[in-house]
């Protein structure tokens, strides 16, 4: 029997439970200078005057510098569709654009002397008009760019019918804001470099993609790639903001360079909550228009997106919004229309769905205000408009090919295990006896967009003399088991056993090329890589195995559970991996091994559905999740314990947008999140016991049959919390309320109600 | 000034600035990188060891006030054969981690807060488990799996006072 699908515990785990990780910061690096930044403190601002002389003569200072210091030339946005004179200088020259911006680099002995240096630095501004709010930003009042012109970074324009609502007896608009959050991985940024003899630079990242922190790297230092040797050890969560190269990153690196000394820095949280991107960050219009039996007919959203003072990956998540616009429903109409814009804040990025939370989170709230126009439950209003599970493969309105799904199926269980029915009777009673603590149920039911850029992946798998498998992978594991994943795809095919499998990623000088793990691709991509390298290094040992028995290849057999290799009926006779991998070095002195650079396999389209129960104290405005029930289907699982894992993760991050978290700037620009004491990060007191279950629809994009898991429990989740609360404010008539739904604001909505009385 | 304390048995003495916390004794003085720092307000939790026995966020303890004192940190709570404790193999057994990075503070936090419980208590809950790690963040796990451990390992006999 296959050892895929089990539950598999983690190969990881010990290491991790007794010692600990080894994170960037954990590195020993003998003479390494350690480095801090001083940033801004205001949003927008020229730098009048700039003094680091006591700095520069402080104890313990190697080195004081500016930008002007570094002959690095601006990074340019990080998609080419951006407005492409929208760079960025690796520290701020002669304007800050966001608090929390870097304008001096002090390297020193150790991170205390750093840290008392910092504080002599003395730097002028002369403010410039600050503008905080897209809205703001998008009537090119106040500039970031003046030489441009425009804070316009990114425009798309999906269809422009005037007669798309026509035919509906129903058009509901609404204006929604998807908040800005930050990703908040545990570890913060982390980096480190030291310059060997020969000048080539290894360079040590908290990173999801080793090769593209190489490639990046060595573009901005003006030297080839294979002069840049990056190693990514074990990383403490990046959730999409560990996806590129920073500005921080590029002087670590030129620091060990100027100074021929090794070089180091590891962010505060306070400095991470200012520099690693943020996400989300759009203001949405929505309308939806259908018949009063609640059939839906058109769909329109308009997206303001906030990319930050620096156009990043966040300025083209509109483009993925764009591409999920419709969700899960036979929708026949739709269109899609956004402006991107610079503000003076943190620069946003990708964030555990990059773009499809945002939309489901519009269409999901979209769904629920137009049942309530109608009058029909949102439960019975979905299941009218789902696609049907034999309209695959589906291209919506938008122009999206989804390739396989059974959504009902998903929406059945979902409904079924959360009791919907009884449900529906308890608030009902609630409501009937005026009970203070109304009770809420909310639906989602989504699909998201996996593997999303067209890219493929490397795997390779070498068979050692003795017995041993080692695996690399261009995947770039940080928390999702790939050790574990990949050991399983390979013990698969070689019978080789896991404990013998070892899995190598994150080094760019053993892993010759890769992409690395977001947008929930690394099964898929990586993980199919694996999988046919393992099939054809059995291919190549099952010729090496005919010639040791003399015998044709086609009558070789390999015992998948032992490892072993025998001529078709006669088992008695077998040789192991070992003598085989010897045999292939003996033939003509290259290891057993077979690489796959597989080309993108295409995306996938997750789905489920998610109910959530709250009860909304109707007199304090607090808010407390009861259940939340997660039907998700991601194809083919390879290991339940790992796919049950993210979703649980992206649960947590979704239940945390919609009740908690918020990134909050006053009107100057000034952060008033900018640590974890005022940052609601998300905690085990706010959350249930998770009730969840997985259906399997394949895929047949990949060979694994799989889709990608590590956001959907993020897309799903928020917008049935946040339809939760809204429900159980329908009993005062309201229909919509903007995440995070805090007490403060969820009793400014029921006293708003009560006086409009 | 010249200190001294007992890390995982061992004394480990040196002579520090005044300021240095007992996390950065623990990590740059003991050698010991198993404790992580997640934050720079004591909300966390990643630095979480056990100072005679009870969890305490060693960020917020400077180390010549526990001069003289037992800490334990994640290095040391194995028995010395390797066997784990029982927190440990029940994160293990029950997938309570991912990225690895609270881990430790989450298994120290843990460790204190069953050996805390009073010997006629109730069996913990999962209410209790969730209350007792409020201030462990985790950004991977959605603490579900953090909880079931827990639960897990307050049911191992030799963990039941």
């Amino acid at each position: 029997m296959s050892i895929l699908g089990n539950r598999v515990l983690r190969r990881e785990d010990p290491k991790f439970l007794t010692s600990g990780g080894t994170y960037v910061g954990d590195l020993d690096l003998p003479g390494a200078v350690h480095l801090t930044f001083v940033r801004s403190t205001v949003a927008h601002a020229r730098l009048a005057s700039l003094d680091v002389e006591k700095a520069r003569a402080a104890a313990g200072v190697r080195g004081v510098y500016l930008n002007a210091d570094l002959g690095v030339a601006p990074l340019p946005p990080g998609m080419p569709m951006l407005n492409q004179d929208m760079t960025r200088p690796v520290l701020a020259e002669g304007v800050v654009r966001f608090v929390g911006e870097p304008i001096v680099v002090i390297a020193a002995d150790t991170l205390t002397d750093g840290a008392d240096a910092a504080e002599l630095v003395v730097i002028d501004y002369d403010p410039l008009p600050v503008v905080v709010d897209p809205e703001e930003a998008l009537k090119d009042e106040a500039l970031l760019y003046p030489e441009i012109g425009t804070n316009n970074c990114f425009a798309l324009q999906f269809g422009h019918d005037e007669t798309l609502f026509d035919g509906c007896d129903v058009v509901v608009r609404q204006k929604m804001i998807n908040q800005r959050v930050a990703p908040c991985p545990l570890e913060g940024r982390s980096s480190a470099a030291e310059v060997a003899a020969d000048g080539r630079l290894t360079f040590y990242a908290s990173t999801q993609t080793a090769h593209g922190v190489r490639d990046s790297l060595a573009k901005a230092l003006a030297v080839e790639p294979d002069r840049v040797h990056v190693i990514s050890p074990d990383v403490g969560g990046g959730f999409g903001a560990k996806g590129s190269v920073y500005p921080e990153d590029v002087i670590v690196a030129w620091v060990a360079q100027h100074l021929g000394r090794p070089a180091r820095w590891t962010e505060t949280r306070s400095e991470s909550m200012l520099g690693l991107g943020h996400g989300r960050a759009q203001v949405q219009e929505v309308e939806i228009g259908g018949t009063r039996d609640g059939q839906i007919l058109a769909y329109r959203i308009d997206v303001l997106q906030d990319s930050g003072a620096y156009p990043d990956i966040g300025a083209v998540l509109p483009f993925m919004t764009r591409t999920m616009a419709t969700g899960v429903y036979a929708i026949k109409r739709g269109e899609c229309s956004s402006n991107s814009v610079v503000t003076n804040t943190v620069p946003t990025v990708a964030y555990r769905g990059a773009g499809r939370p945002e939309a489901t989170a519009a269409i999901e709230r979209a769904i629920d205000c137009f049942a309530a126009e109608v009058g029909v439950d949102a439960a019975e209003v979905r299941r009218r408009n789902l696609i049907g599970a034999g309209d695959f493969p589906y291209t919506t309105p938008t122009g999206t090919e989804y390739d396989s799904g059974d959504y009902l199926r998903a929406f059945d269980l979902a409904l079924e295990m959360s009791g919907y029915d009884e449900l529906r009777r308890e608030q009902r009673r609630r409501r009937d006896a005026g009970d203070k603590r109304q009770l809420g149920i909310g639906i989602s039911t989504y699909v998201e967009i996996t593997n999303g850029i067209p890219e493929g992946e490397y795997g390779a798998v070498e068979v050692r003399p003795d017995g041993r498998a080692i695996v690399r992978t261009g995947s770039s594991a940080h928390g999702q088991g790939h050790h574990t994943a990949w050991s399983m795809l390979v013990s698969d095919q070689l019978g080789i056993p896991m404990e013998d499998i070892d899995v190598i990623h994150g080094d760019t000088d053993i892993v010759p090329r890769g992409v690395g793990t977001f947008g929930s691709r690394s099964l898929q991509s990586g993980g199919s890589a694996v999988h046919l390298a393992a099939i054809e290094v059995v291919d190549k040992a099952k010729a090496l195995a005919a010639d040791l028995f003399e015998a044709a290849p086609g009558d070789i057999v390999l015992d998948a559970h032992g490892g072993q290799f025998h001529v078709a009926g006669t088992p008695a006779l077998a040789k192991g991996w070992a003598e085989v991998a010897r045999a292939a070095l003996d033939k003509d002195g290259e290891p057993l091994m077979a690489e796959v650079d597989i080309p993108s396999t295409g995306s996938t389209f997750p789905f489920g559905t998610h109910v959530s129960v709250v009860e909304v104290d109707t007199e304090t405005g607090s808010v407390e999740l009861k259940r939340h029930i997660a039907v998700d289907d991601a194809g083919r699982i390879l290991n339940p314990l790992l796919a049950e894992g993210q979703v649980h993760g992206g649960i947590a991050q979704g239940v945390a947008q919609a009740l908690l978290e918020e990134f909050r700037y006053d009107g100057e620009g000034n952060p008033l999140t900018s640590n974890f004491a005022d940052y609601s990060i998300i905690t085990a007191m706010e959350l249930p016991h998770f009730e969840r279950a997985f259906t399997e629809t394949p895929t047949t994009k990949n060979p694994l049959g799989a889709k990608g898991i590590g956001e959907s429990g993020t897309i799903g989740s928020a917008p049935a919390v946040h339809n939760a609360v809204v429900d159980a404010l329908s009993v005062f008539g309201i229909r919509h309320v903007d995440m995070p739904l805090t007490p403060e604001r969820v009793w400014g909505a029921i006293a708003a109600a009560r006086l409009g009385d | 000034m010249q200190i001294s304390i007992t890390i995982n048995g061992s004394e480990v003495a040196a002579d520090v600035e005044a300021r240095t916390l007992l996390v950065q004794y623990i990590r740059d003085v003991a050698g010991l990188k198993g404790t992580n720092i997640g934050c720079d307000t004591t909300s966390c939790g990643a630095c979480t060891v056990l100072l005679d026995g009870q969890s305490v966020k060693s960020c917020t303890v400077l180390a010549a006030q526990v001069a003289g004192r037992q800490v334990t940190t994640i290095e040391g709570l194995a028995e010395a054969d390797g066997t784990m404790h029982p927190v440990q193999r029940a994160f293990h057994e029950n997938h309570g981690l991912q990225c690895g990075f609270c881990t430790p503070g989450m298994v120290m936090a843990i460790t204190s807060l069953l050996a805390e419980r009073p010997p006629d208590a109730a069996p913990i809950t999962a209410e209790e488990v969730r209350l007792g790690l409020e201030g462990n963040l985790c950004r991977c796990t959605g603490y579900h799996n953090i909880v079931v451990a827990a639960l897990a390992a307050s049911r191992v006999p030799e963990l039941q006072s």
